[in-house]
């Protein structure tokens, strides 16, 4: 391999990674405090992406970067913190002590239930709103021009977002409540941490994560019917590999599957498709918990 | 004289009995199925040509409908998968008295629908579908086309590609991963091979069916930096491809051919640069200067618009036009069988022998059940009245020059393409 194609690689899987691993991010933290495998997430990317070109449609008036991204971002936050609400208050919360293949089936039913109100609301017709990328312009790396949205603005707010998250986490009093309801719903409780406000406080957390993923796609992208689909599966091939709650293991995993499906376009582009699925397989089948997961013990 | 009497009577009964046989009973409506995708990325096309299908509908029913029926539409979503959809045509043809259905738009959904059809003997009208197997690999009695297929689309794209850039060497392709990305693709290449034959192809992208990125093929590209790509990708994906493309600057040194482009040019607005190769399935473009004028394309244009907010595409036409056929495919039918209601298979018959001429150029039906569609190909370019590009340079290929003979399959007639075809008379600009 060259080193202009590994160039290449290494910035055509940035692009990709950045935005999986938003994505993957909001269900991986959903997973580590509620532990629940939020069905519906790919769904809620669909919102965010779509209510972000709603209102930058309806409010960019000018070429600046500033008034290009405020009404994408201003989108997708407010829907992703009322979607949150709604999931969480509506259905979440109830199901909670139920089975798992029970928790599946009703996030399965919010997916469907929100693909459906999707088309009711934005119709079928392709939405996109573009300001953002023009406005950033474009570099060029190795004789290829890339858009500086893609390669610089889109991993720089991953990883700002990262490092984020991982100061709540660890120095403001809802991270560190965050993490003992992680660790131990039932002790937590007993130590008079609000592990409902805690759980809604999450999922909302999750779901802005979720949104911003397709807010901040939307500017590069098309959104269609069943945009969702695709970033659901992908998002899951992600914290699967990383192991389920794992958010440092997230951004590696998302380098990982971003890195080898650009390197599969560039030099096996038949393989596309199945990269991702066959780095989760082989991954899952030497360690089933994920790359970084620990093995612990089960509580009786 | 007994037996004379008894045998008089009985032939009349037998007469009487054999001719009651024969009519058949005129039903207070004609329901018909039309499979369209309600749901999912091929929505974009399915909407367009439900729309364009009820604007047909209504418009037969307020002339009085067909000898005094009135059509009504019962809509399938093909969004369900084919498994399903099969279920729920197989339960429409039984619980509805179904004898007439429009389906489908994909090529998959027409390859499944078809044979069923057939058994069921029920006319179906693949109103959207594109691949040419679908009539090639089998002759059927009650499936029909009235539209071009992709041997005609494709076909012309070669044909206008080396007419008006006849200098590059270089070639790639970049399709989406199904059936008709990859049967499309082999009719292209296979016809400019014949037609040029120093191409040389240096990618064959084709992504899966859905991407909603294109970030890394787009980096290929420039990195192998072809004289030309072509892409039949269409809908959404087409509409991010180019965008990603032109904003990168993957537009401005490359020659484009994007024969299903028609369909994107008023969303993608100032996103689709100008100078891009671009084409639609058959001949319906609403801006057409030999049919835009025509009284009954103008009111077409109008009330999709008024129904949609936007012009028709191409999806629409082919909605319209395949309800179009049917009324005139029963008219036929039930002039041949004095006046009498036809059925199934005098409707088949009839529709076998069509010429219609709704909406575009004339379509002539032949024996195998595939219309003879002309073609429009013409390139992109910003005008002062419009806030997207209209189709420059419109150009019409006959569908008797790009269309594979009854008998043939279309690639192996694509091999058999002459260079000279490139400069024939028949090719005409608008």
């Amino acid at each position: 391999m060259t080193s202009s194609l590994l160039l290449l690689v290494l910035f055509d899987g940035l692009t990709q990674a950045a935005l999986l691993f938003l994505v993957a991010l909001g269900l991986t933290l959903i997973f580590g405090v509620l532990r629940i495998i939020n069905v519906a997430h790919g769904a809620v990317y669909a919102f965010g992406g779509y209510a972000a070109a709603s209102v930058g449609t309806a409010l960019v008036t000018g070429d600046s970067i500033g008034l290009s991204l405020l009404p994408i971002l201003i989108g997708g936050i407010s829907m992703g913190l009322l979607l949150g609400a709604i999931i969480e208050i509506g259905v979440i919360r109830r199901i909670l002590a139920m089975d798992e293949v029970m928790q599946l089936l009703a996030t399965f039913a919010v997916f469907l239930i929100m693909e459906d109100l999707q088309r009711f609301i934005w119709g079928t017709a392709p939405v996109s709103v573009g300001g953002a990328v023009d406005a950033m312009g474009s570099v060029t790396i190795a004789n290829i021009t890339y858009m500086s949205y893609q390669v610089i603005f889109l991993p720089i707010s991953a990883l700002i977002i990262y490092l984020a998250l991982r100061w709540t986490l660890g120095h403001t009093r809802f991270g560190r409540q965050l993490v003992a309801v992680a660790h131990n719903r039932e002790v937590a409780s007993a130590m008079g941490i609000n592990a409902k406000r805690i759980g809604l406080l999450t999922f909302c957390l999750g779901t802005v994560l979720g949104t911003l993923g397709g807010a901040l796609a939307s500017p590069t992208t098309t959104l269609v019917p069943g945009t969702g689909g695709d970033m659901m599966v992908l998002s899951f091939a992600v914290v699967a590999v990383a192991g389920l709650g794992q958010i440092t293991g997230t951004i590696v995993a998302a380098l990982l599957i971003g890195v080898a499906k650009a390197l599969s376009v560039h030099l096996f582009p038949e393989l596309d498709v199945v990269v991702p699925y066959l780095i989760m397989l082989l991954i899952l089948l030497w360690r089933p918990q994920g790359l970084f997961a620990v093995t612990q013990s089960r509580r009786v | 004289m007994k037996k004379i009497i008894a045998s008089s009577v009985f032939g009349a009964v037998l007469t009487f009995g054999l001719a009651t046989a024969q009519a058949q009973t005129k039903p207070a409506e004609l329901k018909i199925p039309f499979a369209t995708f309600l749901s999912g990325p091929a929505a974009v096309f399915g909407i367009a040509g439900k729309a364009g299908a009820e604007i047909a509908v209504d418009e037969i029913n307020a002339a009085g409908g067909i000898d005094g029926v009135k059509l009504k539409m019962l809509v399938i979503d093909e969004g369900v998968g084919a498994d399903k959809l099969l279920s729920e045509y197989r339960r429409l043809v039984q619980d509805e008295g179904v004898t007439v259905s429009s389906a489908a738009i994909s090529s998959g959904s027409c390859n499944v629908l078809a044979p069923v059809a057939e058994d069921l003997k029920v006319v179906n009208v693949l109103w959207g579908c594109g691949s040419e197997k679908t009539l090639e690999d089998r002759r059927y009695k009650y499936v029909v086309r009235p539209a071009s297929n992709m041997t005609t689309d494709f076909t012309s794209a070669a044909l206008f590609l080396v007419k008006n850039k006849p200098d590059f060497k270089t070639i790639a392709v970049i399709n989406q991963d199904y059936a008709y990305g990859r049967d499309s693709w082999e009719i292209f290449i296979t016809a400019l091979r014949a037609i040029k034959p120093d191409v040389k192809v240096v990618a064959e992208l084709f992504p899966k069916f859905g991407s909603t990125d294109f970030s890394s093929e787009i980096s290929r590209l420039q990195a192998l930096n072809p004289d030309v790509i072509m892409s039949g990708t269409w809908g959404g994906e087409l509409d991010t491809l180019v965008r990603q493309a032109n904003q990168r600057g993957l537009m401005k040194k490359t020659i484009w051919v994007l024969p299903l482009a028609e369909n994107s040019l008023e969303r993608l607005g100032k996103g689709m640069p100008d100078g891009v190769i671009v084409g639609m399935r058959g001949d319906y473009y609403f801006l057409d200067p030999n049919l835009s004028k025509d009284p009954k394309v103008k009111t077409f244009v109008e009330k999709f618009k008024a129904k949609t907010g936007g012009y028709p595409t191409f999806p629409a036409y082919q909605g319209a036009v395949s309800m179009f056929a049917i009324a005139d495919a029963y008219n036929a039918a039930i002039k041949a069988n004095g006046g009498k209601w036809p059925d199934s298979a005098q409707v088949a018959d009839a529709m076998h022998k069509l010429k219609l001429d709704h909406l575009g150029r004339k379509i002539v039906m032949r024996e195998d059940g595939q219309g003879l569609q002309d073609n429009l190909v013409g390139i992109t370019k910003m005008t002062p009245n419009f806030p997207f590009p209209v189709i420059d340079n419109l150009t019409l290929f006959p569908a008797t020059i790009t269309q594979a003979p009854v008998g043939l399959k279309a690639v192996e007639w694509a091999k058999t393409i002459k260079p000279e075809l490139v400069q024939s008379p028949e090719i005409k600009k608008q």
